[in-house]
C-alpha cells in the first residue's frame, strides 16, 4: 500500500509545526524563539554581531583566559551570565533562560553548562589572608 | 664602500651601546629601588611585592614569573586538614561524598620514620613541574603548562582518557565521575574530565594567594609559603636560598614548583 507523497509531506509539516510552536512564539507565519532579556541595555557588541558571532567570541575568550590567563571582562562568559540571568530563576538556562530559549529553537545543545555555572554567584569562597 | 659602511655601523653600534648602557643603568637603579620597596614589610605577612604581583587583567601570564610553593613540614600539623577543606570550598569539590571516587586536588599524608619514630604530616598536590609528565602523555594537548609554570587541564579539549593520571608520580589528578551543578562560577568543572590543583589560578590572576595557603595562615600554622621562584627578592626565593629544601621524587628530575622544608 502506498501513501501519496503530498499527504506524507503535509503530515510531516504539521508535526514540525506543532513541535516548534511548543517552544516558540508565533509571529505571522514564522515561529520565533522566546528571548527573555532580563536587563535591557547595550550588549558588548551590536545585536546582529552577537547573534552570529557569540560562540566565536566566547571560544577565543576561553582560550585566552585559560591558556594565557587574560581575564578581560568584555567577552567573559561570567559577564554574559551576570547580565543575562533570568530574574525569576537566576539562571541563563531552564525555563525562560536567555541561552536555552534560543538554543532550543535552533536545536543546538551547547555543552557549556556541563562544567560552567549558569548562575552568577560568589567571587571567591576563601578570603585572602593579610 | 664596505669599509666605510662598516665604520658607520660600528659608530652606530657604539652609540647604541652607550645609550643602552644609560638605559640599563637607569633600569637597574629603578629595579634596585623597587626591590628595596618590595622587601619592606607593610604588616606581618604582607609585602609590597605580593601586591605588585597582580598583573593587569589584559596582560598574559609571563614566563618571567614562576609560581611556587614552599611547604614547611615542621610547621604542618598532624590531623589538621584546613588546606584540604579550603581547597574543596574554593573549588567546589567533594559535594558527592563518595570518598573513593571524589575529586581530590590536595590531600594530607602522614609519614613516620621507622628507625626514629619521627612523625611528619604534609600536604601533597600537583607539584606544578617544569617538565610535567602529564603534559608529555596527553594525546589532545589538554594538559598544559601555563607560561608562569602553572600546570592546568583545558577541559574544553580533555577527552577524559586519564593517561595523565597514570603518568603523574604524585597521584595529583582526579577524574570527575559525577555530573556537577554547583560549581564556583570561577572554577568550571564537570563530568568526564580530569582535573587537579590549579594553584587557584583564578585567585593568582587577581593577585591573591591560593586558598590552601590562606587557610594555613588563618589556622596560625603558616606552613605554606607562596610566591615567585624567579624573583630573587620574593620571600619564597629568599627562604629556599637560606634553608635546605627538597622536592618530592627528586630522582625523576621534573623540577617541581612545590618544595618541602624539613622533610
Amino acid at each position: 500500500m502506498r501513501f501519496p507523497a503530498a499527504a506524507v509531506l503535509a503530515v510531516l509539516c504539521g508535526l514540525i509545526a506543532v513541535t516548534t510552536t511548543a517552544h516558540a512564539t508565533q509571529s505571522g507565519r514564522t515561529p520565533l524563539p522566546e528571548i527573555a532579556i532580563a536587563q535591557p541595555g547595550q550588549c558588548v557588541e551590536p545585536k546582529e554581531v552577537m547573534r552570529r558571532e557569540h560562540m566565536t567570541l566566547l571560544r577565543h575568550q576561553r582560550d585566552r583566559t585559560l591558556r594565557e590567563g587574560i581575564r578581560t571582562k568584555k567577552y567573559s562568559l561570567n559577564e554574559c551570565i551576570a547580565c543575562h540571568a533570568s530574574r525569576e530563576t537566576g539562571s541563563v538556562i531552564g525555563a525562560g533562560g536567555f541561552c536555552q530559549g534560543c538554543h532550543d529553537y535552533a536545536a543546538v545543545k551547547p555543552d557549556c553548562w556541563d562544567c560552567h555555572q549558569p548562575k552568577p554567584g560568589r567571587k571567591t569562597a576563601v578570603k585572602a589572608q593579610p | 664602500m664596505n669599509e666605510r659602511g662598516d665604520i658607520g655601523n660600528n659608530d652606530n653600534r657604539g652609540n647604541n651601546a652607550r645609550d643602552g648602557n644609560n638605559g640599563r643603568r637607569g633600569f637597574i637603579a629603578a629595579a634596585a629601588t623597587l626591590t628595596t620597596l618590595a622587601t619592606l614589610t607593610l604588616a606581618p605577612g604582607i609585602r609590597l611585592i605580593q601586591i605588585a604581583a597582580a598583573r593587569p587583567e589584559e596582560e598574559a601570564a609571563s614566563a618571567a614569573v614562576r609560581w611556587g610553593l614552599l611547604i614547611d613540614v615542621t610547621r604542618c600539623q598532624t590531623g589538621c586538614e584546613d588546606c584540604v577543606a579550603a581547597c574543596g570550598k574554593e573549588n567546589g569539590l567533594g559535594e558527592v561524598a563518595r570518598p573513593r571516587t571524589d575529586a581530590q586536588w590536595i590531600r594530607k599524608i602522614d609519614l613516620k620514620e621507622h628507625a626514629t619514630g619521627r612523625a611528619l604530616s604534609l600536604p601533597m598536590m600537583c607539584q606544578h613541574c617544569a617538565h610535567p609528565p602529564c603534559v608529555d602523555v596527553c594525546p589532545t594537548g589538554a594538559s598544559f603548562k601555563r607560561a608562569d609554570g602553572i600546570v592546568l587541564v583545558d577541559r574544553h579539549i580533555c577527552i577524559g582518557c586519564r593517561y595523565c593520571m597514570m603518568a603523574c608520580p604524585y597521584k595529583a589528578r582526579s577524574f570527575v565521575h559525577e555530573p556537577h551543578t554547583d560549581q564556583n562560577p570561577e572554577v568550571p568543572r564537570g563530568q568526564g574530565c580530569v582535573e587537579g590543583c590549579t594553584l587557584c589560578v583564578h585567585r593568582i590572576d587577581r593577585g591573591e594567594t591560593p586558598a590552601c595557603v590562606a587557610a594555613c595562615a588563618a589556622a596560625g600554622h603558616a606552613a605554606m609559603l607562596f610566591g615567585d621562584l624567579n624573583d630573587p627578592a620574593s620571600a619564597i626565593s629568599q627562604r629556599i636560598r637560606e634553608v635546605r629544601t627538597t622536592v618530592a621524587r627528586a630522582d625523576l628530575a621534573l623540577d617541581p614548583g612545590v618544595r618541602y622544608e624539613g622533610l
